[in-house]
């Protein structure tokens, strides 16, 4: 045993042709580095925006628009009612793998007038870790190897490295702006096309991915533009993965539309909410898929496979926060809508500063980012790092320079897409108003040195 | 007219019935092949039926009273803290979690743990276990479970396409079975188990059901031949605190030669009798946990903020309080160990021969002595283990969990006479069962 850990750690030493034992000793280091490499199916998938970003903006000196989350606190009574729901002893142990009875049933009620049909709380609806959970447990229970899953540029960039891991094959098509100029580009502008979308279909074409409202543009679908998406799918025998989580935050002018109520959808849609992003709580990491029971019980399979079951005070919190909200749920006192109306404020004064400092914003429908155009700074960025896209040289040239944090938009494209996108940034205006001042202090002297 | 209308209003009938009949709507495959077989679920099962049936429930491992109050006051602090308690934290772990841990675990370990790249923070050890299996695991590996063995590993290795070879802890030939220590793996048996193909073992210390606690010398034995045949090694220590009748917990990672090849899995959940919060981790050589980070970032990306802030200073208290009296990881063990004590006696006071746990939640007990007529066709076809708890479920009023659910098919046969009770319940709970047996063995 003594003489085996020896020689293990003596990676140089000429492997002898004797026995096979010692030789496998001998080699073990080298050997034991790629007997305990990862899978196949995180191969190339350990790359990831946030992991480069989070902890560079992470410094207090510097002024964060970048990861989406707010810096404003949560309606007090969700925290009221996590507190409350944490002091009840049961609220502290296990709950229903699919979803805590009480939340399941709050959804059923909201998103069942939502969509104006019966939901079973049982059967249709799951509970997971956040929207990402959702779009996870999603991947796993319907895609695998040879599989191909649509996805629309630009597009939160967890989609493509799930499906990936899932074995399939991401197939993907940009958002393209309209020609012609204008004074104001917003969200709007930015459509797809249909000639190419239905090209991307085929025979393989398991379903589509769609974000409404989208992340990073802030683009809401019109019910035109779902309908020409779900005649695609009813038309191809395809599913729908419909990443909703911004789906509270629409814009003046703007409805969001759940394509699982188009005639046709339901029974091949699954929609993904998120709590975190609902109720300003990205931290209690829950959210949840809705959809027919042929689909979500293999959802359910996935997650008691996985995790088995979510945190159950942060369930029982959310299931009083949305109880809560429904009875006020066309007054303006309701969350649903008095975030958005605050959101918008602070989206029209960031779009006025950034129109100040020379930039150009796309105005967002919805959602709580804005893309910006950097092209018109016409920073020079060429002693920075070649392998970079620009816009990944900007925000780590603006970090570090201007102390202020963005993400590039080009982590939400493929490589083909990558020239479309380089001059945008995406900022996050989810945040109080002294962040806010903060940040348009920046851009009001960007000029100056 | 009417003719016409009502001929229109038939065709829509037809047309409307042929689409809500229309619910395969895909003619070739639906769900992922990764799915299959993997879909049925004893906990979805049987926590389903303890509540239908209003059960006295010593089924499921989690305990009926509270978290101590200290990690209750963590929590309530946590979440009426600054506004971070309730964003996004550190993906891979919250930074004063995974400090507090390192701090904690380096020196029972024996090696100074990197919090940032040893440790992995998970929702739950359930999903640490998940993510090991997909981060290490490949179509074609081999993973050998120890029988019995908590039902997940099972399903997460045929997910993750690998195939699990089985070997069961046997009781020991010679003389009455009366305790977990009792129950041994047999050398040669478990080496010729391993292949060229064999990439991990999975051991679970103390073991759920069966309550053993392996002693040093079984584990050198297992870290052998993993150093000789260069398998990883997961440990599932989530019960590491709960150990009676003077049983020490061993961490195979500080064998030598093992730091670099295992991971080794815990719980907040049962560490602090907080099963519903789900925060549990992975410790690890971070060559290791890099890979389960791959995964993480794939598949949940953050766990709940709070509830690692209220486990952070769980671990901070502890460490200050270690070994002395006032430590939880003391004082849980001593109350379950007179919990323990009770329900043994109750088993065995009405004919059910108990297998004392060394460590954990759970005793199983054998019921090959009842007689009962378990006559119910909708259970026919089962395994005996099974129609029984139905039946004590159904009938009596009592849930437990079959423990032949904790074996492959292979050995299920051989061991489908015990059932599993969790005894990790106020006594008012243990007092609700022994007066259902009395009276179940009294009308006998």
């Amino acid at each position: 045993m003594n003489t085996a850990r020896l020689v293990l750690n003596c990676t140089k030493f000429a492997c002898y042709p004797a026995n096979i034992n010692c030789r496998r000793r001998l080699c073990t280091s080298q050997y034991m580095m790629s007997r305990h490499s990862h899978t196949k199916r995180i191969a190339g998938l350990d790359k990831n925006v946030w992991v480069a970003f989070t902890s560079v903006a992470a410094d207090p000196s510097i002024v964060n628009l970048g990861q989406g989350f707010p810096d404003i606190p949560p309606p007090s009574y969700v925290k009221e009612a996590l507190a409350k729901a944490a002091s009840v002893d049961r609220m502290n142990q296990y709950t229903r793998g699919f979803g805590h009875p009480s939340l399941v049933k709050a959804l059923s009620q909201v998103y069942g007038k939502v969509c104006e049909r019966q939901i079973d709380p049982f059967k249709e609806i799951l509970v997971t870790v956040g929207g990402y959970g959702s779009l996870f447990s999603t991947m796993q229970a319907l895609v695998e190897e040879g599989d191909e899953v649509i996805i629309i540029e630009p597009f939160f960039d967890c989609y493509v490295p799930m499906v990936r891991m899932a074995g399939a094959k991401p197939v993907l098509i940009p958002l393209r702006l309209k020609p012609g100029k204008k004074q104001t580009i917003t969200s709007a502008d930015w459509y797809l096309d249909p000639d190419e979308l239905s090209s991307k279909f085929n025979s393989r074409t398991k379903a589509i991915i769609i974000n409404t409202p989208n992340n990073p543009i802030g683009k809401v679908f019109t019910r035109e533009e779902l309908q020409m998406i779900a005649d695609l799918c009813i038309k191809h025998d395809t599913l729908c993965f419909s990443d909703e989580v911004y789906e509270w935050l629409v814009y003046r002018g703007h409805q969001h539309i759940k394509i699982a109520t188009l005639p046709g959808m339901w029974d091949r849609t699954i929609t993904i909410g998120s709590a975190g992003k609902t109720f300003s709580v990205t931290g209690w990491k829950l959210g949840w898929s809705v959809g027919p029971e042929h689909l979500i019980k293999h959802l359910q399979t996935v997650m008691q496979n996985t995790l088995y079951t979510c945190p159950t005070p942060l369930q029982e919190a959310v299931a009083q926060g949305l109880l809560l909200n429904l009875k006020m749920i066309d007054q303006p006192e309701c969350y649903f809508s008095s975030l958005a109306e605050e959101l918008e404020g602070k989206r029209d004064r960031m779009a006025a500063i950034l129109q100040e400092a020379g930039m150009t914003p796309v105005i967002p429908e919805g959602g709580y980012f804005m893309l910006v155009d950097v092209t018109s700074l016409n920073q020079d960025l060429s002693h920075m790092d070649d392998d970079d896209a620009y816009d990944y040289k900007f925000v780590k040239w603006m970090i570090k320079e201007k102390k202020l944090a963005a993400i590039p938009v080009t982590a939400f494209v493929g490589d083909e897409s990558k020239k479309q996108f380089e001059k945008y940034i995406r900022l996050c205006f989810i945040k109080q108003d002294s962040t806010l001042d903060a940040a348009e202090e920046i851009l009001k002297n960007w000029s100056k040195i | 007219m009417g003719i016409f209308r009502t001929l229109t209003s038939n065709l829509t009938v037809i047309r409307l019935s042929s689409v809500r009949n229309n619910k395969i709507i895909m003619a070739r495959r639906l769900h992922a092949s990764r799915t299959d077989g993997v879909d049925k679920n004893v906990w979805v099962e049987f926590t389903k039926l303890a509540a239908d049936y209003k059960a006295v429930n010593l089924g499921q491992g989690f305990p009926d009273f509270s978290p101590p109050k200290f990690v209750q006051d963590a929590f309530c602090n946590a979440v009426s803290g600054g506004f971070q308690m309730h964003q996004y934290t550190r993906a891979f772990g919250h930074p004063p979690l995974v400090k507090n841990m390192a701090k904690f675990f380096s020196r029972i370990v024996g090696h100074e743990i990197d919090p940032f790249e040893d440790i992995l923070v998970t929702v739950g050890a359930y999903q640490a276990l998940f993510s090991a299996f997909q981060a290490l695991i490949d179509e074609g590996d081999e993973v050998i479970i120890v029988e019995p063995f908590f039902d997940c590993y099972q399903p997460m290795v045929k997910m993750a396409g690998g195939k699990a070879v089985y070997v069961p802890l046997r009781p020991k030939a010679d003389g009455a079975i009366l305790s977990s220590g009792d129950w041994v793996l047999n050398p040669k048996e478990l080496e010729s188990k391993i292949t060229p193909s064999t990439k991990a073992i999975v051991i679970n210390t103390p073991n759920n059901p069966l309550g053993k606690v392996y002693k040093t010398e079984e584990l050198q034995m297992i870290a052998d031949l993993c150093i000789k045949h260069d398998m990883l090694c997961i440990s599932d220590e989530v019960y590491e605190w709960l150990t009676y009748d003077g049983a020490k917990h061993v961490k195979i990672a500080s064998l030598p030669g093992m730091w670099e090849r295992t991971i080794t899995v815990g719980s907040g959940g049962k560490t602090f009798s907080a099963t519903g919060w789900k925060v549990g981790w992975a410790i690890g050589a971070g060559h290791i946990i890099k890979h389960m980070k791959t995964i993480h970032q794939n598949t949940v990306y953050h766990c709940a903020t709070a509830a690692q802030e209220a486990v952070a200073q769980g671990f901070e208290r502890e460490y200050e309080v270690f070994g002395t009296p006032e430590s939880y990881f003391l004082q849980l063990p001593a109350m379950l160990y007179h919990k323990r004590n009770k329900l043994a006696a109750c088993l065995q006071s009405v004919g059910l021969q108990p297998i004392m746990p060394e460590g954990g939640y759970f005793m199983i007990a054998d019921i090959s002595s009842v007689k009962v007529d378990l006559n119910d066709k909708r259970t026919e076809g089962e395994s005996y283990d099974f129609r029984f708890v139905k039946w004590l479920t159904k009938e009596k009023g009592l849930a437990t969990i079959p423990v032949s659910a904790f074996y492959s098919p292979e050995h299920s046969k051989e061991f489908d006479k015990y059932i599993r009770f969790c005894f990790v319940k106020e006594d008012s709970t243990l007092d609700a069962a022994g007066d259902i047996l009395r009276k179940w063995s009294q009308a006998q």
